[in-house]
C-alpha cells in the first residue's frame, strides 16, 4: 500500500543522523520533526532566523514574535539562537546546514527540481527554496510519486519552471525511496510496503534503475 | 547624543512622497511596522515600490496598502496568503519582482553596507537568472546580484532608545536590521522607547547610526497567521 503523508515523514526521519543541523521545508517536511527518534540530538533551522526550533507552544506559551518559516507559532529549545535573515542565509549558502528536506512538484532524472511556480495558475514565489537547493550539501525531496490525475512527477525533464539544477540526491515518495544517479536516472532503493517494482515503474516517467531485489521500507 | 524621537507614526511618514521606494521589515506578519503602515493609509501616498519579504494578508500588513492601490510595485520572495495581491498581479495592475529569499536578504545587506553587487548560486539556471551576468568560480555557477537601497526603510523593533539603537525580539528580527541600514531615511517604531543609556550596549542589534527617526508605537495587534499549539 502506498504511504500516507505521515508514512513519508516517518521514512524520511530515518535519514536523520545524530548531530545534524537540518532545514525543514513546509508541508510533509515539517511533519518529519515529529518522528525523529528522541535519542538523536539534532538542531532544526528556521530560515526566518532561528536555530533550535522546539515543540509547538501551549496556549499560554503562544508568542506572535516566535514563528517558523511556515508562519506557525513555535517555541525554542535549550541552546537556541536567534539571528537576522542575512545571517540565516549565510548559514544556508555557506553550506553549514547538513540536511535540507523539501517538497517538490517535479524532479527530473538528473536531479533538477521544480517547486515554486505553475505559470498562469500559481504565483506565490520561491521563498527560500532557490537559495536552499543551490547550496545544500544534502537534499532530500518529499513528494507524491504522481499527481492527483495519476501523472508521474519523476520525469526525464521538468516541465514547470526550475527551482534549481542537478541538486536533488534522494527522493522519498508515497511509493518508493530513490537516489538520483550521477549520470542521470532514478535508482530504486526501497519500495513502500506492498507496492511492487512494476507499480513504481508504471508511475515513473524518467529513467528508473532497478538492480537486484528491492527491499520494502521498514516503517513502524 | 542626537535625539531622533518623533511624536508618532504620522509625524514619521508625513514626507514620504509619491513613487517613493520603501523597504518594510517583517517575515509574514511577524515584525512588521504596523504603525507606519497604518499612517501611510492615512497619508494616502500612491505609487509606492515596496521591498518586503512578503506582501501581508488581505486585511493586514502591506495587504492594506494593496487594497487602497497605493502600491505600484512589490519586490518580495513569497507572496502567498494574499488573494487581492494575486488578483492585482494577474490583472496587471501591480508590478511584481520575485527574488529568492536569501538573495533578497543579501541584496539589502549589501546595499546598506556599500557593496554594489555580489555573486550567489541561488537561481542559476532559473527564470531569476534571465538577463543577469553569470560566472564560474571553482566549477560552480553564480549570478551577479545587485545591492538594494531605499528612500525610506520602515522597521519595527522591540526596544529602542532616543539615539536610535534597536533591540529585536524572537524571530521578529528577520529583515529589519539589514533594512535599517539600507534606508536613506530609516523610520523605526518600537514597542518600548527608553532614554539613551538605558539599553545595554552589549545587547543592541542595530546601531542607531542607521536610524533617522524613532517613535514608540501604539496598539500592536501582532496578528498570528498560523496559530499552532500542542495539546
Amino acid at each position: 500500500m502506498a504511504l500516507d503523508k505521515i508514512g513519508i515523514a516517518k521514512r524520511i526521519a530515518q535519514e536523520v543522523q545524530d548531530g545534524m543541523y537540518i532545514n525543514l521545508g513546509i508541508g510533509i517536511p515539517t511533519l518529519v520533526a515529529n518522528y525523529i527518534p528522541d535519542a538523536l540530538d539534532v538542531v532544526l533551522q528556521s530560515e526566518n532566523g532561528l536555530l533550535g526550533i522546539g515543540q509547538f507552544p501551549t496556549e499560554e506559551e503562544v508568542d506572535a514574535d516566535l514563528i517558523n518559516a511556515g508562519k506557525q507559532t513555535i517555541t525554542m529549545r535549550d541552546g537556541s539562537v536567534l539571528f537576522d535573515s542575512s545571517e540565516s542565509f549565510a548559514m544556508i549558502r555557506g553550506g553549514h546546514v547538513d540536511l535540507t528536506i523539501l517538497g517538490a512538484m517535479e524532479v527530473s532524472e538528473n536531479g533538477d527540481i521544480s517547486n515554486w511556480k505553475i505559470p498562469g495558475k500559481m504565483v506565490k514565489g520561491m521563498g527560500g527554496a532557490m537559495d536552499l537547493v543551490a547550496s545544500a550539501k544534502n537534499i532530500i525531496v518529499a513528494m507524491q510519486h504522481t499527481s492527483r490525475s495519476g501523472e508521474s512527477k519523476l520525469l526525464k525533464e521538468c516541465s514547470l519552471p526550475i527551482t534549481g539544477l542537478k541538486c536533488v540526491r534522494k527522493i522519498i515518495t508515497n511509493l518508493a525511496v530513490l537516489e538520483v544517479q550521477e549520470g542521470g536516472g532514478f535508482k530504486l532503493l526501497e519500495r513502500a510496503p506492498g507496492v511492487t517494482v512494476e507499480e513504481i515503474k508504471e508511475a515513473t516517467e524518467g529513467k528508473l534503475i532497478v538492480e537486484g531485489d528491492i527491499p520494502e521500507m521498514k516503517i513502524d | 547624543m542626537i535625539n531622533k524621537v518623533v511624536k508618532n507614526a504620522s509625524e514619521a511618514v508625513k514626507d514620504i512622497p509619491e513613487n517613493a521606494v520603501l523597504m518594510l521589515g517583517g517575515f509574514g506578519l511577524c515584525g512588521i511596522p504596523e504603525n507606519s503602515i497604518q499612517a501611510l493609509l492615512e497619508t494616502k501616498v500612491k505609487g509606492l515600490t515596496c521591498i518586503s519579504n512578503n506582501a501581508g494578508v488581505d486585511d493586514f500588513g502591506i495587504g492594506l496598502l494593496l487594497k487602497t492601490h497605493q502600491v505600484k510595485k512589490m519586490i518580495s520572495s513569497y507572496v502567498g496568503e494574499n488573494a487581492e495581491f494575486e488578483r492585482q498581479l494577474l490583472s496587471g495592475e501591480l508590478d511584481v519582482e520575485l527574488i529568492p529569499q536569501g538573495t533578497l536578504a543579501e541584496r539589502v545587506r549589501a546595499g546598506g553596507a556599500g557593496i554594489p553587487a555580489f555573486y550567489t548560486p541561488a537561481g542559476f539556471g532559473t527564470e531569476v537568472a534571465e538577463g543577469k551576468e553569470t560566472r564560474e568560480f571553482d566549477g560552480k555557477m553564480y549570478l551577479l546580484e545587485k545591492g538594494l537601497v531605499a528612500d525610506f526603510a520602515l522597521v519595527k523593533a522591540w526596544k529602542g532608545d532616543t539615539a536610535g539603537n534597536l533591540i529585536f525580539k524572537g524571530t521578529a528580527r528577520n529583515f529589519n536590521p539589514m533594512m535599517a541600514a539600507a534606508g536613506k531615511i530609516t523610520i523605526a517604531e518600537v514597542e518600548e522607547l527608553v532614554p539613551a543609556g538605558e539599553l545595554n550596549p552589549n545587547e543592541i542589534h542595530t546601531p542607531g547610526i542607521y536610524v533617522q527617526r524613532i517613535f514608540e508605537g501604539k496598539n500592536y495587534e501582532k496578528r498570528i497567521e498560523q496559530r499552532t499549539v500542542r495539546s
